[in-house]
């Protein structure tokens, strides 16, 4: 039988605020345990939360930014559960009203397709904090420094099809997040970790299978294997006739393989009910506005004006338009460039890119500049370098030995595009070579790219590759 | 000295007849001498006290007295004082020293007044006779056979027995007004929001409203000057500007409507506290006031919603008390589960366990809707009578309680019973409007009868008028219980 995957995902987002969503403690990651954690953290008797508004900006613009409704009446409600890292016994979350409503959809690109994903809602909610098995022998320890962290969870519709279409989404949401600034995107530090909800059901039918949910995938390469894994495991319980059991399960990079956490016999009633203490958030059209003026041209739009305004193939402006500072550190090149934007991005895409991650350098990082970039492409534009010493000379700017024209200058790599010296030179290698001219002008004109080599290598590279085509072609032709 | 009113302390403290430090003691002495038998105090701590009282003397020197300055006042052990032992009437915090004031102690201590002690209560406000207090009962100065109400039955007693001048309370569902109507004193709860509920310990935040308890209208109008006020920290805390509650006391009552719900004066009142009643109206009449029949028809369900709504809240917020971060927890206990279970049969005790079941019931799956969302629709529509009675009235009168006080032990068995004796008052916090309880005379068994004065949104300064004129001309909340007699 031929199945077919159904995966929808849900991401938690951290928001990037400087405060928690419901207390003053301040966000940062990595200071000692319990030291960000405030008398509302710790759910002292008698504190109350208050709302920080500041996440309600960055949700918004996320809705925004995905083309969804905003509800302009959302609700906090209380989902209650016992756990030593849940101070409150409830966790403050969005049920029947998120911030976030329906409409919004996110365009992946897998392979040579594009496809569309719909966004079915996006509420906010607070982190819980984090419990500390190895340090403590016999007890666990509990870090609050997290607790109360703002998130924002994004929902799909069952709309992705495999594991590549799961990773390109998440990878665009990823990507998405950062582009707007409303999350870091740091999967280390948990700041965006995906739960994939998976399920197969015989191609061509219209019910969904029973599904299973693998918790807390935190990296593109472990969601791909963990859905892989879960995708076989369900067809083989089917084709041995055998029933999915809905459960959850999480995923062990170790072993490659889902395991089952608990079943929905075991799960927990939640006993959701609207939080007393909290008013309902209401966004007005002010806030509305504030939050559209804030947002950034974004990369669906940007990606289509890269193909129609720089004439980039789609596969260019899609790795361009890939994260925020790539595309601005693209479009400032070509500026200074004035024009050249497939040059500019085959540097960027080729050279500069396998530098950066060779390094694990952010574009932000990157010791060599935009303006310094299109300084040393100018020069291959106006012939005084050729592509291939151009190489070399990047290699040099990236060592931190300057600009593209001091390295020329002190490296004396300036491009010989003076026909006499070059036509010297070809008439010295066809007179040692007559072997391989004999061979040429009998009709092997692949011996042509041994008389180029030779050229380059006693000008040192430095030739004019057109010129020396052009004359070599001259004089072979004798 | 001890069975002067608040606003004749606040006089004699500034004139520098008496000091803080002589009142502070006076008191002192008398919680030493009769707690032991009323047990309305949960923590008395003198030095603490004394230091507050020896720095409200140096600001009365310094002439930076407000009126509250150099006043003991009694808190209810809900609020969260710094460093004094905050238990909630429950083992469960028996050992909490909370780090932090509460927004209510925060304003005594900016207004210089003395903190005398925490009273007892109900444990975590769930009872209407302070029989539920893991600290034991507290007794009706009146009558020691008799419950002093709940929840805020110490406040209530203390004040009653003149162990302080002026006590906090807070109010779910009758916790202020029905402790004050059964010991003779006078109570408010305000509009919901305009006490912060920052550092009270919640029971049902929808419903929880901190107000004074005193002995006159006059003197609840200056305490509330005090504990009212906006609180960034509690987003259920109204952003208004800041009221003198004292402006109004002295207006005349001609022309006042006074709207009596027929529901109030309908079968379960009893006789004696019906004739009270009339008998306060009656003087109403003559203070020139006109009483016009309304009705409530859906405050009949006023118990059950509560007993839907404020469970299911107080499921939740009671959650917190684990054992994992403070208070309580099981001396022994195998796994995880196995501490929070025994931790919290513990920690806990009948009633609020019995809450706690009801509440999580009703927000449970499949009941939600049946329950909770039910019971959300019934409140506004209880909420809805109340609108719809103001277009005629300008206040609400009725007896606080059906009853007077109860005997101890009484209706400690019969929980369907003991809530019934908040009947009267539950509609007012599901409503989220105002209402105080003046004393209006004694039923036939000698204990006092409360007269309830219900406004409408933010008229906290009218009520306090109408029953300070009441007090002119009455002299039920001078009466001091005959047991300790005059001093």
């Amino acid at each position: 039988m031929q199945w077919e995957i159904v995966i929808g995902l849900e991401t938690h987002a951290q928001l990037s605020t400087q405060s928690k969503i419901f207390s003053g403690a301040a966000t940062a990651y990595g200071a000692a345990p319990n030291s960000q954690a405030c008398a509302v953290d710790i759910a002292l008797p008698g504190v109350l939360p208050v709302f920080n508004r500041v996440a309600a900006e960055k949700a918004v613009k996320f809705g925004l930014a995905v083309g969804a409704r905003i509800n302009r009446r959302s609700v906090f409600e209380r989902k209650n559960y016992f756990y030593p890292d849940l101070p409150k016994g409830y966790q403050i979350t969005q049920l029947e009203l998120p911030i976030v409503a329906e409409g919004g959809k996110l365009r992946i690109q897998v392979g040579d397709y594009e496809k569309d994903i719909r966004i079915t809602r996006a509420h906010m909610e607070e982190d819980a904090g984090k419990s500390l098995h190895e340090d403590f022998h016999g007890m666990t320890g509990i870090d609050l420094n997290r607790a109360g962290t703002p998130l924002v969870e994004i929902v799909t519709e069952p709309d992705l099809r495999s594991s590549a279409e799961a990773v390109a989404y998440a990878k665009a949401l990823h990507s998405l997040v950062r582009w707007i600034g409303i999350c870091d995107g740091n999967m280390q530090e948990g700041s965006f970790r995906c739960d994939a909800n998976v399920s197969v059901r015989p191609k061509g039918t219209e019910m969904l299978g029973t599904r299973c949910e693998i918790k807390n995938l935190n990296s593109f390469k472990f969601m791909e294997k963990a859905i892989d894994f879960e995708v076989r495991r369900q067809i083989e319980i089917l084709e041995d006739g055998g029933r999915i059991v809905q459960e959850t399960r999480l995923y062990d990079p170790d072993r490659d393989e889902t395991r089952s956490m608990r079943s929905k016999e075991e799960a927990n009633d939640y006993r959701y009910f609207p939080d007393p203490d909290l008013l309902p958030l209401v966004v007005d059209e002010a806030f509305l506005d504030r939050a559209r003026a804030t947002l950034p041209e974004l990369p669906q739009a940007m990606r289509e004006r890269f193909v129609s305004e720089y004439g980039l193939p789609a596969y260019d402006a899609g790795i361009l338009t890939s994260a925020r500072d790539l595309s601005a550190y693209f479009e400032d090149a070509v500026r200074d460039l004035g024009g050249e934007a497939k040059l500019a991005a085959n540097w960027i895409i080729g050279d500069l890119s396998a530098h950066l991650n060779k390094e694990g350098l952010e574009i932000a990082a990157s010791p060599i500049s935009a303006p310094q970039l299109a300084g040393l492409l100018k020069r291959i534009v106006d012939g005084t370098i050729s592509g291939k010493i151009a190489k070399e000379v990047f290699s040099a700017m990236w060592a931190g030995e300057g600009d593209a024209d001091a390295i020329i200058d002190a490296k004396g790599l300036k491009q010989v595009s003076d026909s006499g010296a070059i036509e010297k030179l070809v008439d010295e290698i066809i007179a040692a070579n007559p072997a391989q001219v004999a061979e040429y002008r009998g009709g092997k004109e692949k011996v042509f790219g041994f008389f180029v080599g030779l050229a380059m290598k006693a000008s040192k590279g430095k030739a004019n590759p057109a010129q020396l085509n052009e004359i070599l072609k001259k004089k072979l032709a004798g | 000295m001890f069975n002067t009113s608040l606003k004749n302390l606040s006089g004699l403290l500034a004139g520098k007849k008496i000091s803080s430090v002589e009142l502070t003691q006076t008191f002192l002495k008398r919680i030493g001498d009769l707690n032991p038998s009323l047990n309305a105090f949960i923590t008395v701590d003198e030095g603490k006290s004394l230091a507050q009282a020896k720095a409200a003397d140096a600001l009365i020197a310094a002439g930076k007295a407000g009126p509250v300055t150099g006043i003991p006042v009694a808190q209810k052990d809900i609020f969260c004082a710094e460093g004094w032992r905050t238990t909630c009437g429950s083992k469960m915090l028996h050992n909490f020293i909370a780090p932090y004031d509460a927004h209510v102690i925060e304003q005594f201590n900016r207004g210089g007044a003395v903190n005398l002690g925490k009273t007892n209560m109900d444990e975590f406000a769930m009872g209407s006779s302070n029989e539920t207090s893991y600290f034991g009962k507290v007794k009706n100065p009146w009558d020691l056979n008799a419950v002093p109400g709940g929840s805020s039955g110490g406040s209530a007693a203390a004040v009653a027995a003149r162990l302080c001048p002026a006590a906090t309370g807070t109010d779910t569902g009758g916790s202020i007004r029905q402790p004050a109507a059964c010991t003779g004193i006078t109570g408010i709860k305000p509009t919901y929001g305009v006490v912060s509920r920052y550092g009270m310990i919640a029971f049902a935040s929808s419903l929880d409203q901190g107000g004074p308890m005193a002995r006159s209208a006059e003197d609840c109008a200056l305490l509330l000057n005090t504990m009212a006020g906006f609180d960034p920290r509690d987003s259920t805390s109204l952003e208004r500007e800041k009221e003198d509650y004292t402006r109004d006391l002295n207006q005349p009552l001609a022309g006042l409507k006074i709207g009596l719900p027929r529901e109030f004066f309908a079968e379960g009142l009893s006789a004696d506290v019906a004739r009270a009643v009339e008998e306060a109206l009656a003087e109403y009449r003559k203070l020139g006031a006109q009483t016009v029949e309304v009705s409530l028809p859906n405050s009949k369900l006023a118990v059950p919603v509560y007993y839907v709504l404020a469970p299911a809240e107080a499921s939740s917020n009671l959650a917190r008390f684990d054992g994992v971060r403070y208070g309580y927890r099981a001396p022994e206990y195998g796994d995880l589960v196995d501490m929070y279970q025994k931790t919290r049969a513990q920690g806990f005790g009948a009633e609020v366990k019995r809450r706690i079941m009801i509440g999580s019931y009703v927000l449970s799956a499949g009941y939600y809707d049946a329950y909770y969302l039910k019971a959300q629709k019934l409140r506004r529509l209880i909420a809805q009578d109340f609108t719809d009675a103001f277009k005629q009235c300008d206040v609400i009168m009725g007896p606080t309680a059906p009853t007077t006080a109860f005997n101890l032990g009484e209706k400690s068995g019969d929980p369907v019973s003991m809530y019934l004796s908040d009947i009267y008052t539950i509609a007012v916090n599901l409503a989220g409007l105002p209402g105080m309880s003046v004393p209006a005379g004694f039923g036939a068994n000698g204990r006092p009868v409360g007269l309830q004065i219900i406004g409408n949104y933010f008229s906290e300064a009218k009520m306090l008028n109408v029953a300070h004129q009441y007090q002119q001309t009455t002299d039920w909340h001078t009466r001091m219980p005959p047991l300790h007699g005059e001093g």
